[in-house]
């Protein structure tokens, strides 16, 4: 009880433990674990066999935060800025620190816009977007949707009927926007 | 080559990409043999992390076998198989150097709040990840391992992330001897640190979810105790009952963004993306632990403000300790600890799905469905000697 000095008793000595549990204690001692401590200076131990990198090569405009005093050295380029999102995305890097809600919620929006207009851009590609493989929602069948889901007390249950709203939302937003266009351009004409 | 690529939130195919090249004299191209799903990946999966564009690969638990190198790479050759960190380091700058590499200083951009992580987004530095049949592995002299010849597949998989974290998060607990230790979330990582903190020597080691399946694997696999949350009034109250009124010793946070058990935490947070994640596990461990505890934090979480309860923190005189798991620094432990035969990462390896069925694979793995806890990606076989399931 915590109202008096003693710490409450054990319910299984180190013995029983060791007897049960394989390995139980090895790393008792602070010294066997590899993060301890912290912050340990070993820089001949990392690999690098350089002061400072060398510099990927890249577009001077590659996009960064304002906390960064220069480029970093290497960075991915799997997509780079592209579109409205882009102009957003650009927005939120160049004026906004990572301290700024404005940069997290602007990237957020970017992240939006992207979605919906990668939703219109495939409707005019020749592979546009399949929401019935690309959600993966064939394999409740196949993996027992209804018996995993429900008799098990699962908390998910209460929420997991909003999963179709987030998914078909942006494709309703699409279509919206389409059939908007096309009726103003019916009437421009 | 074929990658899964992002369609918007809750969507994903499989595409044909270019093969990545070599962008720095220092890189690695690797040819992935097999990439796991992290439950973190399940974020970017639902539109939680910010400046995840689409056409991006996900994927940061990968292995496979170095295709080629660049001119400067010196300590892995085409042909090795290797096992790659999910963090990408540089090994000079003032965090690396200090053993935080994963807050590396020099390979993000986007961001100096989070270090580098393939295939998690732009705010992650913006890499293709290793959901692929290829992926870029920069700083080849610093990541990247050979995996040795004894260790399986799935286990030298498991190195990569889930087993490296879990191991990290009771390491962050500072167990001491016949602590008390509750661990919130039963998923890979969660049942990673439930195992580890008996190696540190925990006197008791409690495991909270509401997947009854998954608490049957802490059961057998973590030998811990078990709460399903669902099944009792006040899990806070419920622990403090269990530990004679004091409190559990230590509390590890490994659920994160969308944690389940407050249905507006989780709402706010996950579908509406109103906070940087659902605090509930955090919150719970926060309520739970004695005062003068320590609280570790491993889920993830995005970057925007969470409802975290400080004050409590504060009232309770808690020492709170986080960080993305520096996964290298954690393989010379544990590589021994699995050949002594105390830790079996492959275990919670549930489902092996081909590259091509990945969309049905994240799914599954997020709607908990078919019992699974951690799904592999079989991108490729060959080369592949020592395989589990």
């Amino acid at each position: 009880m915590p109202y008096t000095a003693e710490k409450p008793a054990r319910r299984e000595t180190n013995e029983e433990l060791r007897a049960r549990i394989p390995g139980w204690g090895v790393d008792l001692d602070p010294a066997d674990r590899p993060s301890v401590p912290r912050e340990r200076y070993a820089p001949d131990e990392t690999g690098a066999h350089w002061a400072f990198p060398d510099r990927q090569e890249g577009p001077p405009d590659r996009e960064r935060s304002i906390e960064h005093m220069m480029l970093t050295p290497v960075y991915g380029t799997s997509v780079p800025l592209r579109g409205f999102s882009g102009i957003i995305r650009r927005i939120a890097y160049a004026r906004f620190s990572e301290g700024r809600a404005a940069h997290w919620l602007l990237l957020i929006l970017g992240d939006r816009v992207d979605a919906i207009a990668s939703r219109l851009r495939s409707l005019i590609s020749r592979r546009p977007d399949d929401p019935i493989t690309e959600t993966g929602v064939l394999s409740e069948r196949r993996r027992h949707g209804i018996r995993s889901r429900f008799g098990h007390r699962r908390a998910d249950v209460k929420h997991s009927w909003m999963d179709p709203i987030v998914v078909a939302g942006p494709w309703i937003l699409a279509i919206l926007l389409v059939a908007v266009g096309v009726r103003s351009a019916v009437k421009r004409r | 080559m074929k990658a899964l690529t992002y369609r918007g939130p809750y969507k994903v195919r499989v595409a044909e990409k270019d093969v990545p090249r070599i962008e720095h004299p220092n890189d690695a191209i690797v040819r992935v043999t097999r990439a796991a799903i992290c439950g973190s990946d399940l974020h970017l999966y639902h539109g939680m992390m910010p400046d995840t564009r689409v056409g991006t690969t996900f994927g940061h638990e990968f292995i496979g076998v170095v295709d080629s190198v660049g001119p400067s790479v010196r300590s892995i050759g085409p042909g090795d198989r290797v096992m790659v960190p999910f963090n990408i380091a540089c090994g000079s700058c003032y965090f690396c150097v200090r053993g935080l590499m994963s807050n590396c200083h020099n390979v993000n951009p986007n961001a100096t709040a989070v270090g580098g992580i393939y295939g998690y987004s732009h705010t992650c530095g913006g890499y293709d990840g290793g959901q692929a049949e290829y992926v870029r592995v920069p700083f080849a002299d610093v990541n990247p391992t050979v995996i040795p010849e004894w260790l399986p597949a799935d286990d030298a998989l498991m190195m990569t992330d889930a087993l490296a974290t879990g191991y990290f998060a009771a390491q962050l607990g500072d167990i001491r001897e016949g602590d008390t230790v509750a661990v919130f979330g039963a998923g890979p990582v969660g049942l990673f640190a439930a195992a580890s903190a008996w190696l540190m020597g925990a006197g008791r080691v409690i495991v909270i979810d509401h997947l009854d399946y998954r608490l049957e694997k802490a059961r057998t696999f973590a030998h811990a105790e078990t709460c399903h949350f669902g099944e009792v009034s006040d899990v806070v109250l419920h622990l403090k009952r269990g530990t004679d009124g004091l409190g559990v010793d230590v509390a590890i946070d490994a659920a994160g963004a969308e944690a389940d058990g407050s249905l507006i935490q989780h709402v706010t947070a996950a579908k509406l993306k109103l906070q940087g994640g659902s605090p509930v596990a955090l919150n719970w461990a926060i309520d739970s632990v004695r005062k003068g505890g320590t609280v570790a934090v491993v889920g993830a979480y995005g970057p925007i403000f969470s409802a975290v309860k400080f004050g409590d923190a504060l009232n309770k005189g808690l020492t709170l300790r986080m960080n993305q798991a520096p996964v290298k620094r954690q393989w010379g432990r544990l590589l021994e600890h699995i050949r002594a035969g105390y830790l079996a990462p492959h275990e919670v390896v549930t489902h092996h799905v081909p590259l091509d069925e990945i969309g049905e694979a994240y799914h599954m793995f997020s709607a908990k469905l078919d019992g699974c806890i951690k799904p592999v990606i079989v991108v490729s076989e060959e080369e592949d000697h020592a395989v589990h399931g």
